[in-house]
């Protein structure tokens, strides 16, 4: 049995059990933190996609989050309700900037791709800064949410807490058959050697573009769905700190593994939560543990949880 | 727009693109020379900064504080550098930026609960305070002529080292070819362990002359990170020229699109429309001059060679 398919659906039916769960103990406050961390996770998972298999570090992740959000906010303002109309909207929002700025960073490899990734991030972030008519610096505060035809089972009210959990199963299952896929492996082969996956015919910038498109509109779906739950928008959502934190997420959880991202997520947000209950100034304790983390625990969380066997997966 | 006006933007823009580049330096050697990405550089700008801050509070004389500022920006670097850095070398890039990421957090937070999280400033030093004659309109203050000059100095006294020196030949041929130098009996953790020293010190000294004319705060190191990056990829990784003629560049663009980009849109667009793009265009310029510049030349203007 795969023991990495048995621990993804035990943290699932966790998630699926906690709203009912949590009001039995008192602790319905928790789910806000859920919520955060599953939002981060979707994310992340969609980032392992083009870091764990594609190779491709990008430190401007986060930046497609806030356009999904900026998106979706912008055509909130603009009276558009049907939640189904706003996530078109996001994703031919998302898709576009993705395809321009994908098509520009994949001319360069490596630390070029890092850098290029920031710089186009920090463009974007200094662009919704500069959307004065939309709440600039200080962000947007939403009075009307979007509704599924009247419904408002995708609001706090509703069931918005389940269709993030949805949300995060669909990209969890569909990244991993993405990575188990014909389009996985000439990634993860464009990855390990390109000139050979070159000459075999694959046409690797275009695979490598595909993939870095798909984790946007993943991302940008996570800012959808950001907007709703916090029924506001500000631009540091899309600051270089939160790229960041997606990548201490994926590489924490372990790269390019079925769990590695959705462990890692869950892992910050709880060692964040814990962290500053304890003390105020808790960044002086996390920024070293990021370090130590780095040096002595190279296979990530994943790693603990899985038997010698089955590394790898 | 007024002639003076434009020749103060561009002294103005001079000064950002040689402040861009005494980090961007440093920066680049790193990289260079150690394949070693690291995100925490900005932080020593943030670092030099407040040390200027402390010292000229400590000893009320900017020169002494300067001198001070240099050695603990120095000693900092040497610091992180045996503590943390020199464990990265031969790691992959992900791990660099991931440890890095966790000391820009950290001292970032420090500098929050050492100094407080509001803005602090300092005042430019009495000997260098007020402005001069340029020309019969123009004034312009000394301590920015001074940064001009120093920046210059600097710039030219770093080339001269990598280009007619043992070390910096050493430095050049250690960005080639590591193994080959150190195998010639060349002790290259050492070369390692200089090139991040300098390399932290004129990112600190940056800090150092930029603290009394824009703000101190925690995460100033930041922003100015992501431009040095953006200088390094227009310029050529590893190459101090194009680093040069790439922060000029910067520097001279960024300064003029964000006074001039609002009024210039406003010959083709109605001037609310114009105002309403022209601080976004600007700040989005630099940006798209280091897209145009990868379409044209994907190793930068003017790449060094054999790095890897």
């Amino acid at each position: 049995m795969d023991r990495s398919l048995v621990i993804g659906a035990l943290i699932f039916a966790c998630l699926l059990a906690m709203p009912v769960l949590l009001p039995l103990v008192g602790a319905e406050y928790l789910t806000g933190l859920l919520i955060k961390a599953m939002l981060l996770a979707i994310a992340a998972i969609s980032l392992d996609l083009i870091i764990g298999h594609g190779g491709m570090v990008s430190l401007g992740h986060a930046a497609f989050i806030g356009v999904g959000a900026y998106a979706a906010a912008i055509g909130l303002e603009s009276g558009i309700e049907n939640i189904l109309v706003l996530l078109l909207l996001t994703l031919v929002v998302t898709g576009g900037i993705a395809l321009i700025t994908g098509a520009l960073a994949l001319r360069t490899t490596g630390v070029y791709f890092l850098m290029i990734t920031l710089a186009f991030g920090q463009m974007i972030y200094f662009t919704l800064t500069s959307l004065a008519a939309y709440g600039g610096d200080d962000g947007l505060t939403l009075w009307s949410l979007a509704t599924f035809f009247g419904s408002d089972i995708v609001q706090n009210r509703g069931g918005l807490y389940f269709v993030i959990l949805a949300v995060l199963f669909l990209s969890w299952f569909g990244v991993y058959r993405i990575s188990q896929s014909r389009f996985g492996r000439v990634l993860r082969a464009a990855r390990d050697n390109p000139q050979r996956a070159e000459v075999m015919g694959y046409p690797i910038a275009r695979y490598q573009l595909i993939a870095y498109v798909i984790a946007a509109l993943i991302a940008g779906i996570s800012g959808l769905l950001l907007v709703q739950h916090a029924e506001f928008v500000s631009p540091s959502i899309a600051a270089w700190q939160r790229s960041g934190d997606l990548i201490v997420a994926v590489v924490l959880g372990g790269l390019g593994t079925r769990n590695g991202a959705l462990l890692g997520a869950f892992f910050i947000v709880i060692v964040e939560e814990l962290l500053s209950s304890v003390i105020h100034e808790w960044r002086l304790i996390y920024g070293p543990l990021l370090v130590l983390l780095v040096l002595y625990a190279k296979g990530g969380l994943n790693d603990l949880l899985t038997p010698a066997a089955q590394k790898g997966r | 727009m007024s002639l003076t006006l434009f020749l103060i933007l561009c002294l103005n823009g001079l000064q950002y693109g040689l402040l861009l580049f005494l980090i961007a330096a440093g920066l680049t050697l790193v990289f260079g020379v150690m394949g070693f990405i690291n995100l925490a550089h900005g932080v020593q700008y943030m670092v030099g900064a407040y040390l200027i801050f402390a010292f000229t509070g400590l000893t009320g004389h900017f020169g002494l504080a300067l001198v001070l500022s240099l050695v603990t920006a120095l000693l900092i670097g040497l610091l992180l550098e045996y503590v943390v850095f020199r464990h990265l070398y031969d790691r992959t890039h992900l791990d660099q930026v991931l440890a890095t990421f966790g000391i820009i957090i950290f001292l970032n937070e420090l500098a929050k609960v050492l100094f407080g999280p509001t803005t602090l400033s300092i005042a430019t030093p009495e000997f260098l305070s007020g402005s001069i004659q340029l020309t019969e309109q123009l004034r312009y203050p000394v301590y920015r002529l001074v940064t001009i000059g120093v920046g210059l100095v600097v710039a030219a006294g770093l080339f001269l080292t990598i280009s007619y020196t043992r070390t910096g030949m050493l430095i050049r041929a250690g960005s080639t070819t590591p193994e080959m130098v150190a195998a010639l009996g060349v002790n290259i953790k050492q070369l390692f362990r200089i090139v991040f020293g300098v390399g932290a010190m004129l990112a600190g000294f940056a800090g150092v002359i930029a603290a009394p004319i824009f703000a101190i705060e925690p995460g100033m190191g930041d922003n100015i990170l992501i431009v040095a990056f953006v200088v390094i990829i227009i310029g050529g990784v590893g190459s101090i020229g194009g680093a040069f003629v790439a922060a000029i560049l910067v520097g001279l663009i960024d300064t003029l699109g964000r006074s001039l980009a609002t009024e210039l849109l406003s010959f083709v667009f109605n001037p609310s429309m114009a105002n309403q793009i022209g601080p976004a265009l600007a700040s989005m310029l630099i940006y798209i001059l280091m897209a145009a510049i990868l379409v044209i030349r994907p190793k930068g203007l003017l790449p060094a060679k054999g790095v890897h």
